[in-house]
């Protein structure tokens, strides 16, 4: 007799639920063929910058290669708590409220392990980043979708927030600039929101990881308004803004009763970020602002250019004001957004991210990143405008 | 237009000087005729030169030119100062640039281009060496030039990154 088991039978029911992701899908397609132009990045075009690089390698000769504290090195900690300061008037105390972690995605997962029972539901602005659905999932949670939508620049209302809260509702996450809509939200935006927030007694998860990354106005952090502090678990990390997608560093900041629930679930599943990455962000923190700016000039330069040629061969776009992607709405074509994708990718051999793989209000879209060269932009436009001929 | 998006459009001529006025103009979300009559301006002001491309030489077969940084000691005129052996030295083709310098053991920093390197010693022998005001010359020979113009012209940082990525 066999005594082999099923695969089913192996994993957890939970995560064999799970779906996998439609963005890998779409890579092992779009990986397959040569000549492809790809707007499917998700991640900034330009190198990590040589102070950042050197910084580590300088790390390295000098030996700093043991472990840190769990909660990362405390220098490293004081110089995010000076920024988040300077930068978004945000300020959390970096002993004990503030921990680096294996990028902004760990970071996530924590906050959610650290805050959810089975059962309670969290509610997910969408189009949302991928992963927010899955993490709820592991922790025990369950995903309520809050809808955005072009006509509202894909800002969240206080009616679509309110519809969606039950009496198990625990948490809202959301990611502001967002993936992949470029949407963002102002504080008197936000303040439109807070009533609810208080009066349902919500925690908010924040993920800011594209915070630095916007156009014509700062930032607003939902965290910087009054009485949010208390209910805000905020989430960042080095990668968009400072190109630093591949060294796997971001933080989390809570306050103390919450981070140090957090804390226990990083010390015992990653012990604590790589020491080499967290040299790099010292440096990116201290010396990486002049970098980053030439970084940001350029998105929006893109930004501008690529909203414009959408436009100009027939797609609807919206002006993102944050991160580096458009989300133009293809409905105009009669085709859904895999199905355009799909046929963009075959016929012109552009590679872009069908909408709906980010959560249901996103069909009828396709995710473009510009983080890439106005050459290929350039080349990426032509090759749009001519399937848009054909399916005119 | 003002001058935070005038810097910017000179960055971007900077960078690429083939890119259309139409392009700069979506880039900076400005109409294409602002654009044209602000490069106008800024040709006409001598704030832009010259268009040049930057080609890497290194690359070049056969290509038979020698570059030599050489170190000029001078003795500063009355009134003139350096001025004028300066603009002397820069009126010779050979000459590719003329720097007053601080700081060093020599006051005018030239770079030469020539066919040889007996052409080059031609040129500093016969013509730079004997000016009035030039004391003394020293010669380096570029051997190779790794970065020129603010750019690494050995690229190592190419896009690496995946097709499709979250």
């Amino acid at each position: 007799m066999s005594t082999q088991l099923s695969l089913k039978s192996r994993l957890s029911s939970t995560v064999a639920s799970l779906k996998p992701s439609g963005i890998r899908r779409f890579f092992d397609l779009a990986a397959s063929m040569e000549g492809v132009i790809s707007l499917g990045v998700g991640e900034p075009d330009f190198v990590t910058p040589w102070r950042m690089r050197e910084a580590s390698i300088s790390s390295l000769e000098r030996g700093h290669t043991a472990y840190t504290s769990n909660a990362g090195m405390l220098e490293l900690r004081v110089e995010i708590q000076k920024y988040l300061e300077e930068r978004f008037s945000v300020s959390y105390h970096p002993e004990s409220e503030i921990l680096v972690t294996v990028g902004a995605s760990e970071a996530i997962d924590i906050a959610l392990r650290a805050i959810l029972d089975p059962g309670d539901e969290v509610l997910v602005v969408e189009p949302c980043y991928v992963s927010y659905e899955p993490v709820i999932r592991l922790a025990g949670g369950v995903p309520v979708f809050l809808k955005t939508t072009m006509e509202n620049q894909f800002k969240l209302t206080p009616q679509e927030l309110e519809t969606h809260i039950t009496p198990r509702t625990k948490a809202i996450i959301f990611c502001y600039p967002n993936n992949p809509t470029g949407g963002t939200m102002t504080a008197d935006e936000w303040k439109t929101l807070l009533p609810i927030i208080e009066k349902h007694d919500l925690l908010v998860i924040s993920d800011e990881i594209y915070a630095e990354l916007t156009y014509g106005r700062m930032h607003d952090s939902i965290a910087a308004l009054p009485g949010m502090k208390d209910r805000t678990i905020l989430i960042s990390g080095f990668s968009k803004a400072f190109a630093m997608t591949g060294w796997r560093l971001g933080y989390v900041c809570a306050t103390p009763d919450l981070l140090a629930g957090m804390l226990k679930i990083h010390q015992y599943t990653m012990l604590c970020a790589p020491t080499m990455a967290q040299m790099a962000a010292l440096e990116a923190l201290r010396h990486g602002r002049s970098d980053m700016e030439r970084m940001i000039e350029s998105y929006r330069q893109r930004r501008n250019f690529v909203v414009d040629g959408f436009r100009q061969i027939g797609l609807s776009c919206h002006e993102p004001d944050g991160a580096f992607y458009a989300f133009p709405s293809i409905a105009s074509t009669g085709l859904s957004s895999a199905e355009f994708a799909e046929k963009l990718l075959m016929e012109e051999k552009v590679a872009v991210v069908p909408g709906d793989v980010f959560g249901e209000s996103g069909n009828g879209h396709i995710r473009c990143s510009y983080a890439t060269s106005m050459e290929q932009l350039k080349k990426a436009l032509d090759r749009m405008g001519n399937l848009m001929g054909k399916l005119s | 237009m003002d001058s935070k998006k005038q810097r910017e459009l000179l960055h971007l001529l900077e960078e690429d000087s083939r890119m259309s006025a139409e392009q700069i103009g979506k880039m900076l979300a400005e109409p294409t005729e602002v654009i044209e009559r602000a490069i106008a301006t800024l040709e006409a002001e001598k704030v832009i030169v010259k268009y040049p491309a930057l080609i890497n030489w290194e690359r070049v077969e056969d290509h038979p030119y020698v570059n030599a940084m050489i170190d000029v000691k001078v003795t500063p005129k009355r009134d003139v100062g350096f001025d004028e052996v300066a603009e002397r030295i820069c009126r010779f083709p050979e000459v590719k640039a003329v720097y007053l310098m601080s700081g060093a053991s020599y006051d005018l920093s030239v770079v030469l281009e020539g066919k040889t390197m007996r052409e080059v010693a031609t040129f500093v022998s016969q013509k730079l060496a004997t000016l009035d005001s030039v004391v003394s010359t020293a010669t380096h020979f570029i051997l190779k030039r790794y970065k020129h113009d603010g750019i690494e012209l050995e690229d190592r940082d190419e896009d690496r990154r995946m097709v499709v990525t979250p």
